[in-house]
């Protein structure tokens, strides 16, 4: 891949794909290029962060994507600092606001923040003046998890544009969905999202993709598909039909797969729910690359971080007069 | 006392005056509407080149007392209303208590009697606690005087409870003001349901669960033959409704609030939480049928929907945070730059939304210029620019959905029973 870094960054947080332009994704790609080497090598560390603390703050469980932008940070030499707080209320305990503020007053760089409301990043950046990666927020999004796609996507197939990528699950509820849409039309990739009806929310045809609840059509032309996690625990699925329904209708199993174009390439977010959204066949067969998209995450996730922080660095210079 | 407004624009739809003319105060009433009035005042104000217009009764005002006197007072939600040009407010009964009992209702007088800066007119719930189980003793509450009654914030959910109230109504002479919402249907939805919830992933609320309800309230009106009043309208399918039921000839009327035609859902993009609103801002195509419906006279009032909440309640996050917008101090310019400067509305046809027919639908005194009336008086500049900002307010809260608005039409005076209450 060629590198033409013109592009100049000058985001002080990254809360979303749709505030990006394409350019801003393409430095991130590419710088996230240069840092995927770094994580084959003996010694896996570079010191571009040194000095720099990264809060991890997140009010909604999660393993992977926490460890992913712990090791992430740590790549490159910055201090980690995990907060989990059991999960926002508007009555109890301290606001997000005050809580980022404080964070803040540590001096700390850049906090990290998963959160179960959306919009919760986009308010935290506008309090704070400290750096803000999202890292989920509600239905809304989750930047990083769809670089990481892209990211894979890019490797596997050289470019994006033109390519047909299907996103298969709980469009409503995905922060994820979300992400790749906003991203991948970007570049111009022809996005297809699948699902029951009572699963596509309004309005989403506005975001450039098609829509259809045949999975066979979803996957007859495409180059890729991104299988979402489905969670049937949620209360909004009372009016769904059961699990093993869904994955007679909607579920990735090989004897789909050779009906779809060959090579095709099988993507999860995870964690993955076998038996539920995809085959264990086809989670663990030859078109997957779920576990390379973890890899690639951390690189993503330093290229993220790498970046926000100039921003940040590029303030300071200002104020005391470089 | 003697108080004259020489050479201003006088605008006064009830009396089919829209000319230059002076205005004579005397005894805090009007005494003469003419040209070239010459007498010696104690206060003389030049309002060349200004509008003259009767002070603007808002009837939809949360004043939040008792109970909730951190958001606001009688005292600063009457400051606010001055600054605004508001001479009437009517205050909503969702304060804590309700407004439900002859108590509480004497207690809110007493209030009103001691700290109120323009005239507070009082509207009563139809439920005790607003809760939609058991009616309030309506008969009670209009002798206490209460000159309307809502469940305002809360939809009466019953069928059953709904026709009883408004049949208890017809008897009482009292309007009854529909918060028209099916909760069934929106659950915990805090935006418009489409494209705006989906791309800021929350949840929304349908226009069905609004204009569902505004047609049932309509249809148990008509039944019991008493005035409904449909509460901040937001929809297009719920103009159409009452344009089709103002036709029939069924007694409605209907409200809209600034944010309706001066904001569209794409406005919230970045999760303001000063526009979570209750209806939630609509589409631009809403916005067009609220200004039709405005134009047209479907939509006879506009008023505030005034509902100030404090910083811990609004500066967290967009589902936490409560619904509601200030508005008694931007009603006017905001209605000055979308209705009247695109040429929607007259000045005149302003005036008589905003300031008369709200005073018929409710049965007071007010909104007009006539002789022998309140000198309730509002002195605008019509042109004059000025930029909404948080520092600015009288209200004891800022979540004013229009902050960072440049907005036309400024309040100069506002006179309240012949005495300036507030000069720009």
């Amino acid at each position: 891949m060629t590198k033409k870094k013109t592009a100049k960054w000058i985001h002080k947080d990254l809360l979303g794909l749709e505030y990006l332009s394409k350019e801003d994704i393409e430095l991130l790609l590419d710088t996230a290029e240069s840092f995927r080497e770094i994580l084959d090598r003996k010694i896996k560390k570079v010191p571009a962060l040194r000095g720099k603390t990264v809060v991890n703050l997140f009010y909604e469980p999660s393993t992977r994507t926490r460890v992913s932008f712990e090791v992430a940070a740590k790549r490159l030499s910055a201090d980690v600092i995990n907060i989990a707080v059991e999960s926002s209320s508007v009555k109890k305990g301290e606001t997000l606001n005050d809580t980022g503020k404080n964070i803040e007053a540590l001096k700390a760089d850049i906090i990290v923040v998963r959160h179960n409301c959306s919009g919760a990043a986009n308010m935290l950046a506008r309090n704070v003046n400290i750096s803000v990666i999202n890292a989920g927020d509600g239905w809304h999004e989750h930047p990083t998890q769809a670089l990481l796609d892209m990211f894979t996507l890019r490797k596997k197939t050289g470019k994006l544009e033109g390519l047909n990528v299907s996103i298969v699950g709980d469009i409503a509820h995905s922060r994820v969905a979300r992400s790749n849409i906003w991203g991948l039309t970007k570049f111009g990739a022809n996005v297809t999202v699948c699902a029951p009806d009572i699963l596509i929310p309004p309005g989403i045809e506005k975001m450039n993709v098609k829509i259809t609840d045949d999975i066979d059509e979803a996957l007859s032309e495409a180059d890729a598909i991104n299988v979402l996690r489905m969670q049937f625990e949620r209360d909004d699925m009372k009016a769904f039909p059961s699990q093993l329904e869904y994955f007679k209708k909607f579920g990735i199993t090989d004897d789909r797969l050779k009906k779809a174009k060959k090579g095709i390439i099988v993507m999860h977010p995870g964690p993955i729910n076998r038996g539920v959204e995809i085959s264990s066949e086809v989670a663990d067969g030859a078109n997957s690359v779920i576990l390379e998209q973890v890899t690639n995450g951390i690189a993503v996730r330093m290229a993220v971080l790498f970046w926000v922080a100039q921003v940040r660095d590029k303030e300071k210079k200002d104020e005391i007069g470089y | 006392m003697k108080l004259v407004i020489k050479n201003g624009r006088v605008i006064d739809p009830a009396n089919k005056i829209e000319d230059v003319m002076d205005i004579l105060v005397e005894g805090g009433k009007i005494s003469k509407v003419a040209r070239g009035i010459d007498v010696k005042a104690d206060t003389v104000i030049d309002a060349t080149d200004k509008i003259v217009m009767p002070g603007i009764v808002d009837m939809h005002v949360h004043l939040r007392e008792p109970g909730r006197e951190d958001k606001e007072t009688v005292s600063s939600g009457t400051m606010a209303a001055s600054k605004g040009g508001v001479t009437s407010v009517l205050a909503m009964p969702n304060t804590l208590p309700s407004l439900d009992s002859t108590e509480i209702i004497k207690t809110l007088k007493e209030i009103i009697k001691k700290t109120a800066n323009v005239d507070v007119f009082i509207c009563g719930a139809i439920t005790i606690g607003r809760a939609g189980l058991e009616l309030a003793n309506l008969t009670a509450l209009k002798k206490e005087g209460v000159i309307a009654i809502s469940d305002d914030g809360a939809s009466v959910d019953s069928d059953e409870l709904m026709l009883k109230a408004f049949e208890i109504a017809k008897k009482e002479k009292l309007p009854v003001i529909c918060h028209s919402e099916d909760k069934s249907l929106s659950g915990k939805g805090v935006v418009n349901l489409g494209f705006t919830s989906t791309r800021l992933g929350l949840r929304g609320i349908s226009k069905e669960s609004e204009y569902k309800r505004v047609a049932r309230d309509i249809m148990l009106a008509e039944k019991s033959g008493a005035g409904v009043h449909i509460a901040h309208v937001s929809c297009g399918e719920s103009v159409e409704i009452i344009r089709k039921a103002k036709r029939k000839g069924v007694k409605v009327t209907a409200e809209t609030a600034p944010h309706y035609f001066g904001l569209n859902e794409e406005d919230l993009l970045d999760y303001n939480t000063d526009m979570k609103v209750n209806p939630p801002l609509r589409t631009k195509d809403d916005v067009l049928a609220i200004k039709e419906g405005l134009r047209d006279g479907t939509i006879d009032v506009i008023a505030s929907d005034h509902a100030p909440h404090t910083e811990n309640e609004k500066e967290i996050e967009f589902e936490y945070a409560e619904f509601g917008s200030t508005g008694l101090e931007t009603e006017l310019s905001v209605s000055v730059t979308e209705l009247v400067s695109p040429g929607i509305l007259t000045w005149s046809e302003l005036v008589k939304r905003i300031s008369f027919n709200p005073a018929m639908v409710l049965g007071i005194d007010k909104g007009t210029l006539g002789q022998g009336k309140d000198a309730d008086i509002a002195i605008i500049s019509a042109d004059k620019e000025w930029v909404v900002n948080k520092a600015g307010f009288a209200s004891k809260s800022k979540n004013s959905a229009f902050i960072g608005r440049k907005l036309k039409g400024a309040v100069e005076y506002t006179i309240y029973k012949g005495k300036v209450t507030y000069k720009a």
